[in-house]
């Protein structure tokens, strides 16, 4: 039998999981073991240096008045006036492209994972989706440039002198950023409705619903949160594109609407988004007024990581959610939603 | 896949079945439209010049400007392209780029796999989704107005640039900015793949190799990385497909001008300025969808889309090994 | 062409009978006692590790409270037990793989040759001591690297770095020998290790693990994965490699122990109950608790 006093256990060997003891190995290894971490840290500084030097460049320069002033053209950056109006051009493209992908790429979710028939079509659709997924914006722009130029399509956007349609406007551009976002939608969806057990179909057929009513009433809710992670990910991706924006809707500062209707004509004429403004007042566009660049830059990437921090809040914490066990009462719940 | 039905399909299930097929074959159309409109408009600038369309001959700044003017060159017609610098660049970048990118996110992937203390780790995470979530045109202008004028200023001397001043301007916008900030926007789609390869190596096997004495690193080496390769190789190929279609950051820090680097001149090869496809496409602004200069864009948007459907196969068939193992890509 | 079927020889002939210190007890032998008697080892029985002492603690846990035993070349010592006993636990500490998880403390002395084990580097202490999974674990590649593995990743490996070196090839061949399992795949050593039976991949990492000539083996329940026929080749094997190497096994199998150990040792709930040759733990156990074990009153 043990003694009675316990004795404290020495801590001998490391406790620590981690430590690695590597005074032993050879010199090769170690050598490996050093850049390891020479790299992780070094991701870890570049971040730190783009978000402080952005930080601290935006911040100089940034004053609340631009948010709320038109950018007018002048030689003086401290008169060119603010970006209310990229501003307003990155929410019309943001909000045209999302409501175009958002509900596009769940039903084509829905009907790959849940119909799919015949089968060469959907794997048609697969394939062309991931295709659409690596394909260049600058050729999408290109596309898009020559579809809405086309007369039949004019209604879309502006008609200039002679006749001919511009095809520049933001809905033209909203409907081809529409195609960055489609692949993150639907890929999100598809997994998420591919980690919903079977339990919850056969149960709600089982009662007699069909398939347009399940898919409705039960597992599109069941996959809320993964549904909004796709669409904020496809809307981080519009609000950052510049190539689209840039090619579609030219090198304009302001908005310049169509005609006067209020929103119609907003939507068919052109302007800027944060990007293009960013883009256009750098030393590579024609503005050249760095400290209009750098505050727009600032403010775009402050809307772009709140967007992650979105996506991350709603996929759990980071951590991909754990399958939902749901059981019997759970499954009853939910199907009590359907009449 | 076998996929639930219910017992039996009613009409309305039937008019719902419809009508999502019928939205499938519209996007289906709508994308076999975008291959089929570039393709074609593209075909008269491929069949003008032939297979030369890849070769060198001339500046390609020249010919565009005179498709913008519509004043052909002696000798050439209006469609006139030699696009040998463009495809050198983008091969350059591209390539550079993703070498250096596999080195840097498989270290790193390591790292935050196996040797990260837990505190560390939980940091990189978010470090990663941000340094992938930065807009390419705030990579643009951090590198044209900071990394550019540092790398003129403390990297180029006055010698270097006088020796091939009556060739081509150096300044600091180049292949190496161009390349280095590249390098940074792949490499964290790769680490995030990579690392989830790596976690996904069976303990028993790790745990047998120190079993036998073999210390942590060359665990790593002989067995985590070997079994992980498929899911890098597509992470690759993800990142090069990334790489190819990047317009706005490389319009950006570049360069001037439509300059094939020319490796033989040493070290200040890695000064010169190169031009890749798609930001010579994105610095086009006018007049881009008529005339000869709108079939030349269109061509060179007909290289891109090739490559990327290319890539596309290319990382289906490196998925494949993964599903041998069981692993979601 | 099938591999040759091995065939089991169950019956040793001729053996000899091992010297009894004192004439066996009156009572009669108890059920479930050994079948047949090992045979005596050959060579000199000494002893290569010395456990003195020993507790071991997952955080707060104490999971083996003052065990004290002798490893000893040319015999087996198994291990026996219920879940929980610690068994596992203390043969982990032996190649101190019990450090790779977090919380884990010790106190007492664990000595191989007479160094303690903690002041040996850890990679070298576990090319001498080696172990052997429940599962069977070949990593993904051939038979040849598999047994190779230990010996080119051995920093200080010399001339047997180079892969395919004729001392290798040697090193190689004679560790599936040992192993038994040189004759089934002699043919082609460049095939998968993945693609063997259940039984020739725990032979294979036995082969593996006898690779690099340890002193100290340590098998942790190798045969519970195993079929019947695997399981007998493997206790063939153990009886035959005691002789070189010292030989630890934890096994929940009652038959198994007997049939393959020399040494007993039962723990129960982290405490050595009784030690003994397997003779004594089995036939006549001193305490209350082993007969119960022995006897199956619990498992």
């Amino acid at each position: 039998m043990a003694s009675e006093t316990l004795p404290r256990p020495q801590a001998g060997p490391p406790s620590l999981p981690r430590r690695a003891s590597i005074a032993s190995w050879p010199l090769v290894d170690r050598a490996a073991y050093v850049l390891c971490w020479v790299t992780g840290i070094g991701l870890c500084l570049i971040a730190a240096a783009i978000v402080l030097y952005m930080f601290l460049k935006g911040v100089s320069y940034l004053k609340l008045s631009e948010f709320v002033q038109s950018p007018s053209p002048s030689l003086h950056q401290t008169q060119s006036g603010g970006f209310s109006d990229p501003i307003i051009g990155t929410l019309l493209v943001t909000a045209i492209g999302t409501l175009l992908a958002a509900p596009t790429g769940v039903a084509l979710a829905a009907w790959l994972s849940e119909y799919g028939r015949p089968a060469w079509l959907a794997r048609a659709v697969e394939s062309a989706l991931e295709m659409m997924a690596g394909v260049p914006s600058v050729v999408l722009a290109i596309f898009g440039l020559l579809v809405f130029s086309a007369s039949f399509l004019g209604f879309l956007s502006e008609k200039a002198f002679n006749g001919t349609v511009t095809g520049q406007s933001f809905i033209a551009a909203g409907a081809v950023m529409s195609f960055l976002a489609l692949p993150l939608v639907v890929a999100s969806t598809r997994e998420a409705l591919a980690q919903l057990p079977d339990r919850l179909r056969e149960a709600s057929y089982a009662l007699g619903k069909t398939r347009a009513r399940t898919i409705r009433r039960v597992l599109l809710p069941a996959i809320r949160p993964s549904i909004a992670s796709g669409v904020v990910l496809g809307m981080g991706r519009i609000i950052g594109d510049t190539a689209i924006i840039t090619l579609i809707l030219g090198a304009t500062l302001k908005n310049e609407p169509a005609n006067n209707t209020p929103i119609l004509g907003a939507l068919r004429g052109t302007g800027s988004t944060l990007t293009s403004y960013v883009y256009n007042n750098s030393p590579a566009g024609e503005g050249n007024s760095h400290e209009k660049a750098y505050a727009a830059a600032f403010v775009l990437l402050m809307i772009v990581l709140a967007l992650n921090a979105l996506v991350t809040v709603l996929t759990g914490g980071g951590r991909p959610r754990e399958r939902r066990r749901a059981g019997p009462l759970a499954i009853a719940r939910w199907l009590s939603w359907t009449r | 896949m076998t996929r639930i039905r219910p017992a039996s399909a009613t009409r309305s299930d039937e008019r719902v079945e419809r009508t999502l097929g019928a939205l499938a074959v519209a996007v289906l159309v709508v994308i076999g439209l975008l291959v089929v409109t570039v393709l074609v408009k593209a075909w008269p600038s491929f069949s003008y010049n032939g297979l030369s369309w890849f070769g060198s001959g001339g500046d390609v700044d020249t010919q565009l400007r005179v498709m913008r003017e519509g004043t052909p060159l002696a000798g050439h017609g209006p469609l006139y392209f030699r696009a040998w610098p463009l495809v050198w660049g983008t091969a350059l970048t591209t390539v550079l780029a993703v070498a250096l990118a596999l080195v840097v996110s498989t270290l790193a992937a390591i790292f935050l796999t196996e040797f990260a203390p837990a505190r560390v780790r939980a940091l990189l995470e978010p470090v990663i989704r941000l340094l992938a979530g930065v807009p390419s045109v705030v990579y643009g202008l951090i590198g044209i107005l900071a990394i550019a004028p540092w790398i003129n200023e403390h990297l180029l001397d006055n010698a270097r640039k006088q020796s091939v001043a009556y060739v081509v301007q150096l300044n600091g916008e180049n292949l190496t900015t161009a390349t280095l900030i590249l390098t940074v926007m792949i490499t964290p789609i790769m680490v995030a793949i990579s690392a989830n390869a790596l976690a996904a190596v069976p303990p028993s096997w790790r745990e047998g190799s120190a079993a036998l004495g073999v210390n942590r690193w060359r665990t790593i080496w002989r067995i985590s990385l070997r079994t992980a390769r498929p899911a890098i190789a597509a992470a690759t190929v993800l990142a090069t497909a990334r790489a190819l279609g990047e317009a706005v950051m490389l319009a950006m820090v570049s360069g001037g001008r439509a300059f094939a680097a020319n490796p033989l001149d040493g070290l200040t090869f890695l000064f010169e300025p190169v031009r890749p496809m798609a930001a010579q496409i994105f610095q086009e602004s006018e007049g881009l969808t008529i005339g000869p200069l709108g079939h030349t864009i269109y061509a060179i948007g007909a290289v891109l889309l090739v490559s990327a459907t290319m890539l596309s196969l290319a990382g289906w068939a490196a998925k494949q090994p993964l599903k041998r193992y069981g692993m979601r890509a | 062409m099938p591999p040759p079927v091995r065939r089991i020889v169950l019956e040793r002939d001729p053996y000899v009978a091992p010297p009894r210190s004192a004439p066996p007890a009156a009572a009669p032998p108890a059920a479930g006692s050994r079948p047949r008697p090992l045979p005596a080892p050959v060579g000199a029985v000494r002893e290569r590790m010395a456990i003195e002492s020993v507790w071991l603690a997952y955080g707060d846990n104490w999971v083996v409270r003052d065990v004290t035993l002798p490893v000893r070349q040319g015999e087996v010592l198994a291990l026996i037990g219920a879940s929980g006993s610690g068994k596992t636990t203390l043969l982990r500490s032996l190649n101190r793989l019990t450090e790779v998880t977090a919380g884990a403390a010790r106190a007492g002395r664990i000595t191989l040759d007479g160094e303690e084990i903690h002041e040996l580097e850890v990679n070298d202490l576990r090319r001498r001591v080696s172990m052997v999974f429940q599962q069977p674990n070949p990593f993904p590649m051939s038979i040849f690297d598999n047994v190779a593995y230990a010996l080119v990743e051995h920093p200080r490996g010399g001339g047997r770095r180079r892969r395919r070196s004729p001392e290798l090839e040697l090193a190689v061949t004679e560790a599936l020998r040992r192993a038994g399992l040189h004759e089934e795949v002699a043919a082609d050593l460049d095939r998968s290790a993945l693609r063997l039976s259940g039984g020739q991949q725990q032979r294979l990492c036995i082969a593996r693990a006898l690779a690099a000539e340890p002193e100290v083996l340590l098998l942790d329940e190798p045969c519970s994965a195993l079929d019947p026929i695997s399981t007998a080749t493997i206790e063939e094997l153990i009886v035959e490699l005691r002789e070189t190497v010292a030989i630890v096994i934890v096994t929940h199998n009652l038959q198994q122990a007997l049939r393959v150990a020399d040494h007993v040792a039962f723990m129960h709930l982290g405490e050595l109950v009784e030690y003994g040759t397997s003779e004594q733990v089995f036939d006549r156990p001193a305490e209350q608790r082993t007969r119960d074990y022995v006897g199956g009153v619990f498992g």
